[in-house]
């Protein structure tokens, strides 16, 4: 195993000085989160949906590095005005596509924005107690993954042991 | 775009910058210019040959590197045939770590470390874990200091060496390392007490003979010189192989040529160190705690890792902020032309964050938010004052993108 400096794309450099939709949203009609704050990665999702499930609206915070955030930030304004339907298809190399390409080691903030995403369109359905029939019943491969990332976060956390006090 | 590309646009970001000030001399050192001009001459105008040759620009290499010898032995207080030339810090725990256990045909025994060793002494002893040794890292407490009651327990009969560091690299922590040698040394004298001072050499009064340590790292681009040299002190009557074989020069332990410009750039950067030590000590401790004091009125949670105060190394800064996470705050201050480094672990490209931040019981989000900067003297006031408008206006920014998402 190497390291590289991380060659991070104009892309992201951009969105991580600029980033688009950035923000809580107070009348949100769903919203969701990815990550924790242990992994140092974590993404909110807050979509504004309209009754034909269009996303009218889509904001995002993020405590991350600058590719969660520029993930993110290109993930609210794509799925803008895109039928819930469409915006669940969305994988996480086309997200990580879009930035210019993600190095390696980053490939789990796309995971992370688009296991984000699809937990807010799941979150939605609940709500309105309804189930599309293209709403797959088993997590994605996106979805496995945001949870894989934060429970191993929590073990790891946890196998830290106790620090004494004082010196 | 390739990989080169990009780095290419990531420089170009940074053009206009109205100032720049680097502070991660922890990940690697500029050279002061007093520096190069020492090395300069030694590429092609003298002493350029093989100090074990017979002609005048060996011979002259030999000078150098003998002259090297006596005046690093003399900032340290031992005698020259002590000193022992090796390609760095890494290098040098290395040799002193497995040529005292594994090239020295030991079959087993207990080798003890702390929590809050550099990597080239974890992930040494981690290594010979595996051919059969048995490791015991001594945990600290919330400052990093060693607790002296655990090593005091750990030291048994099958103990063969402890490795335990002067001053932590990553939170400046200064070890009661007489102590650990006293505790270690009383329950039984012949383990060999190994201790990286490569964050103490030139930053606090060290004497090997008064210390009683048996080996000891110190590494040049630590205190500015060039990268690429640093030295294993060994006590006279200590026990060490090789643990690479090739040409045998000047150097018993280290085959190949020296590199005899590396050498005198090394020693031309402890001379500056350790010519007026008070005063370069003082003068960085100084710039240290306008620095800390800055941040800490300026920007609201955040935490000091490591001391406060005289056991904290004159030139160390590693704070924590909260909401924040690293990785994205050394690119925003590095886009302002300010350098460090973090304990992340984004930066890390692993999920846990630094060991050391962990071990002093840090949260791993608190761990995540951290940075790291080391002062020297060649940092000014201006440049202190630039990191404190600078700094406290990142960490809003960046707060300001986590919102909500992280709570207090």
């Amino acid at each position: 195993m190497s390291r590289s400096p991380l060659p991070y794309s104009k892309k992201i450099l951009e969105l991580f000085k600029n980033p688009k939709n950035l923000g809580r949203m107070e009348d949100a009609t769903i919203s969701a989160v990815a990550g924790n704050p242990m992994c140092g990665d974590m993404i909110t999702f807050y979509l504004k949906i309209n009754d034909q499930d269009v996303i009218e609206r889509a904001t995002f915070e993020s405590y991350g590095c600058a590719a969660n955030i520029a993930t993110s930030s290109i993930v609210t304004e794509k799925i803008r005005g895109m039928k819930l339907e469409d915006a669940w298809k969305i994988s996480w190399k086309e997200i990580a596509d879009e930035v210019g390409g993600l190095p390696a080691v980053k490939f789990h903030c796309g995971v992370l924005a688009v296991g984000a995403l699809r937990r807010a369109i799941r979150a939605y359905y609940k709500l309105k107690n309804v189930k599309p029939s293209w709403l797959p019943d088993e997590l994605t491969f996106e979805e496995k993954q945001a949870l894989e990332e934060e429970e191993l976060a929590e073990r790891l956390a946890k196998r830290v042991g106790v620090v004494e006090e004082g010196s | 775009m390739s990989v080169l590309e990009n780095v290419r646009e990531l420089l170009r970001a940074h053009e206009g910058l109205k100032r720049e000030v680097y502070f991660d001399i922890e990940n690697a050192s500029f050279v002061p210019q007093e520096v190069v001009d020492a090395m300069l001459p030694y590429f092609n105008q003298r002493a350029y040959g093989n100090p074990t040759l017979t002609h005048k620009p060996g011979w002259e290499a030999f000078e150098a590197i003998m002259e090297s010898s006596q005046k690093i032995a003399g900032f340290l207080g031992c005698s020259v045939e002590e000193i022992n030339f090796t390609p760095g810090e890494t290098e040098a725990n290395n040799l002193a770590l497995i040529g005292t256990t594994l090239m020295a045909r030991k079959k087993g025994g207990k080798i003890i470390t702390s929590q809050v060793e550099p990597l080239s002494v974890i992930n040494v002893v981690d290594l010979l874990e595996k051919f059969g040794f048995t490791v015991e890292k001594i945990p600290v407490d919330r400052d990093g200091f060693i607790n002296l009651e655990r090593l005091k327990e750990a030291v048994d009969d099958q103990t063969i060496i402890v490795s335990l560091s002067a001053v932590n690299h990553e939170i400046g922590t200064i070890q009661p390392i007489k102590e650990a040698v006293d505790i270690v040394k009383s329950k039984k004298p012949d383990i060999l007490f190994h201790t990286d001072a490569s964050d103490a050499y030139g930053k606090i009064p060290l004497n090997f003979k008064d210390l009683k340590v048996d080996m000891a790292t110190i590494s040049s681009p630590k205190i500015l010189g060039p990268r690429g040299v640093g030295v294993l002190y060994v006590r006279e009557g200590v026990h060490l192989e090789r643990i690479l074989e090739g040409q045998i020069g000047t150097q018993r332990l280290w085959p190949g040529v020296e590199n005899t410009p590396l050498i005198v750039g090394f020693t031309k950067a402890s001379e500056l160190a350790f010519h007026n030590f008070n005063g370069n000590v003082d003068y960085m401790r100084n710039l240290r705690d306008k620095l800390i004091d800055g941040i800490f009125e300026a920007v609201s949670d955040v935490h000091l890792n490591g001391p406060r105060g005289d056991k904290r190394a004159p030139d160390n800064v590693n704070i924590s902020f909260l909401r924040c996470e690293g990785e994205a705050l050394t690119i925003e201050l590095s886009l302002h032309g300010v350098y460090v480094s973090s304990g992340s672990a984004c930066t890390r490209r692993v999920l846990q964050p630094s060991h050391v931040l962990v071990a002093i019981g840090r949260r791993f989000e608190e761990a995540h938010g951290s940075i790291l900067m080391k002062v020297t003297r060649y940092h000014t006031d201006e440049d202190i004052e630039y990191a404190l408008e600078v700094i406290p206006k990142a960490v809003e920014r960046l707060r300001g993108i986590t919102g909500s998402t992280v709570t207090k």
